[in-house]
């Protein structure tokens, strides 16, 4: 289907991403890039309890990657952290519910590993780590 | 262009039929790779078929026929830039062309600053970027103009005595800029500095004459230029040549080996260790030869043209930026405000049209230009008007998605 990739929710999101912005004071920070575009996405998160209270992202990228990520968090927002380390790439995919050419899922895969990079640090190095 | 007309040259390029998505392919990204004639695929297929077999080791009939193709394939891209076939190495690529020299003749600096620009591709940034930290040399840039010329204003300052060497795109790769390396080289000698050009983007598409432009190494890559890839040259002055330690040692670039000692072979083939890409230095040969055919002043003033075409149509459109100077060789680097590199391929991708986005392997420059990436649409001897039109009408495209 012609640029069915660019679907009305998708458009939503990448031109008013939900939770976008840094945290003040995070429990943990990360940043990955995709070096293939540059592509760039921040996370800052508040984790308490084994769960996480509040997450943001900024970022530059595009429409793909920055909609994932703003799909990505609001879905996250308030679950635990292992509910977070099952998420897969699957699950991304049929957030974004639209078929992605290999490259493109690179894109749309960003968020996820930001995410998942920053909880694992989180529990690598504990509570201060940014 | 003169001798051959646009559609007999578009003939020779059997992909150009191909469709994507159901549209007529409009390929604009030849200084990623260009698309290869059906003479090269041919020459490939013939060694392969017909005479494959290794060079430089046997005396039978295979072998001499394979010798004696891989050699005068030397022969024709030497001619392409008027040097001595002894003068051209082949490598895999500009890449590695660079970071042969890098190795080395860099090894063996152990003071002074190595001048490069903020406009340089990876490939002509790293090598000597790690040869500075190993042997703790000062790096210096060029730094561009607002047009993506080189800034000249300062060159008394950075080329000086303690220069060691200069090494600069000869054509950018985004910008499309041609830098004067030849008034540059005079300057880098004057002050008994070495000249280097990554000629990637040049050999191509403009005339390249090494011994009037004077430079001490010239890069540059077969795939860019109708050719395979996998193969690419390293053209440097005999003097220079002989007096630098091999690159890689093993077969095939030695005279005599002892178990504790060796002496090198001849030119070239003192700089072309192990069993070449032999199928495609023939390939390259080939490509060398065809846009000898075609003349690289026709190729020159056909890019001129439709560059023009080109920019005067993207000039045009509402939200455009073109990033580069007015003289430019055949290729558009732009943004749609807004939108970002990847969003535009993927939808005109749609279209059948293959452009790159991205930051070309050119993150400083991106930096310098304060964009995380662009949209390049580059152009070779087989792109048309109607190309641009489709381009055009692709990008409006774009524009009413992201309206
Ligand atoms: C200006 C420039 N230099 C160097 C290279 C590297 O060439 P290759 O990847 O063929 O080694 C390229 C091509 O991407 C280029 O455009």
């Amino acid at each position: 289907m012609t640029n069915e990739i660019y679907m009305e929710n998708i458009m939503d999101h990448y031109k008013n991403p939900r939770n976008f912005g840094s945290l003040e004071s995070p429990t943990v920070k990360h940043i990955e890039y995709n070096p293939l575009c540059g592509d760039k996405i921040e996370m800052s998160l508040l984790i308490e309890n084994g769960k996480i209270k509040d997450i943001k992202f900024k970022g530059n990228g595009c429409s793909i990657s920055q909609a994932s990520t703003s799909m990505l968090l609001e879905m996250s927002n308030g679950k635990s952290i292992d509910e977070i380390k099952n998420l897969t790439k699957e699950d991304v995919f049929e957030m974004l519910s639209i078929n992605l050419s290999p490259v493109r899922m690179k894109c749309a895969l960003l968020g996820l590993d930001t995410l998942k990079n920053a909880i694992l640090i989180h529990e690598k190095y504990g509570e201060k780590n940014e | 262009m003169k001798l051959l007309s646009m559609n007999e040259i578009r003939e020779d390029f059997p992909i150009l039929n191909r469709k994507i998505n159901g549209k007529r392919m409009v390929y604009l990204d030849s200084a990623a790779t260009s698309q290869k004639p059906v003479q090269v695929i041919k020459a490939i297929e013939d060694y392969y078929r017909n005479y494959n077999a290794n060079v430089h080791r046997g005396i039978y009939q295979l072998s001499v026929e394979a010798t004696e193709a891989y050699e005068s394939a030397h022969d024709e891209v030497a001619s392409l830039i008027n040097a001595n076939p002894e003068e051209i190495i082949f490598t895999k690529g500009t890449t590695e062309s660079l970071n042969l020299v890098a190795y080395s003749l860099g090894n063996r600096i152990r003071d002074g600053e190595i001048l490069l620009s903020k406009m340089e591709h990876h490939s002509n940034l790293v090598p000597w970027q790690q040869l500075a930290k190993r042997n703790n040399l000062k790096l210096k840039f060029f730094d561009l103009t607002d047009d993506g010329e080189l800034d000249l204003s300062n060159i008394d300052e950075l080329i000086n005595k303690n220069t060691k060497i200069v090494s600069l795109t000869h054509v950018s790769n985004v910008l499309g800029t041609i830098n004067p390396v030849k008034e540059i080289a005079k300057i880098a000698h004057e002050n008994n500095a070495l000249f280097i050009a990554d000629s990637a983007q040049g050999v191509p598409h403009i005339e390249v004459n090494v011994k009037n432009l004077d430079v001490d190494f010239l890069a540059f890559s077969g795939h860019k230029m109708l050719g395979p890839t996998g193969i690419g040259a390293l053209y440097g002055k005999k003097e220079i040549l002989e007096e630098m330690d091999p690159f890689m040692f093993g077969g095939d670039m030695i005279r005599e080996v002892k178990l504790n000692e060796s002496t090198w072979n001849t030119l070239p083939w003192k700089f072309e260790a192990g069993t070449p890409n032999i199928s495609g230095g023939i390939g390259f040969g080939v490509a060398a030869k065809y846009i000898k055919r075609i003349g690289i002043d026709n190729i020159e003033n056909h890019e001129k043209n439709i560059v023009k075409y080109a920019y005067d149509k993207l000039n045009e459109m509402d939200n455009v930026e073109i990033y580069g100077p007015e003289k430019r060789s055949g290729l558009i680097s732009f943004n749609l405000k807004g939108i970002h590199a990847h969003d535009v391929s993927s939808i005109l991708d749609e279209s059948g049209i293959a452009i790159r986005g991205g930051h070309h392997c050119c993150m400083p420059l991106m930096e310098h230009l304060g964009i995380a990436g662009n949209a390049r649409a580059s152009f070779y001897i087989y792109n048309n008007e109607e190309d641009v039109d489709t381009l055009v009408k692709g990008l409006e495209e774009v524009k009413r998605i992201f309206k």
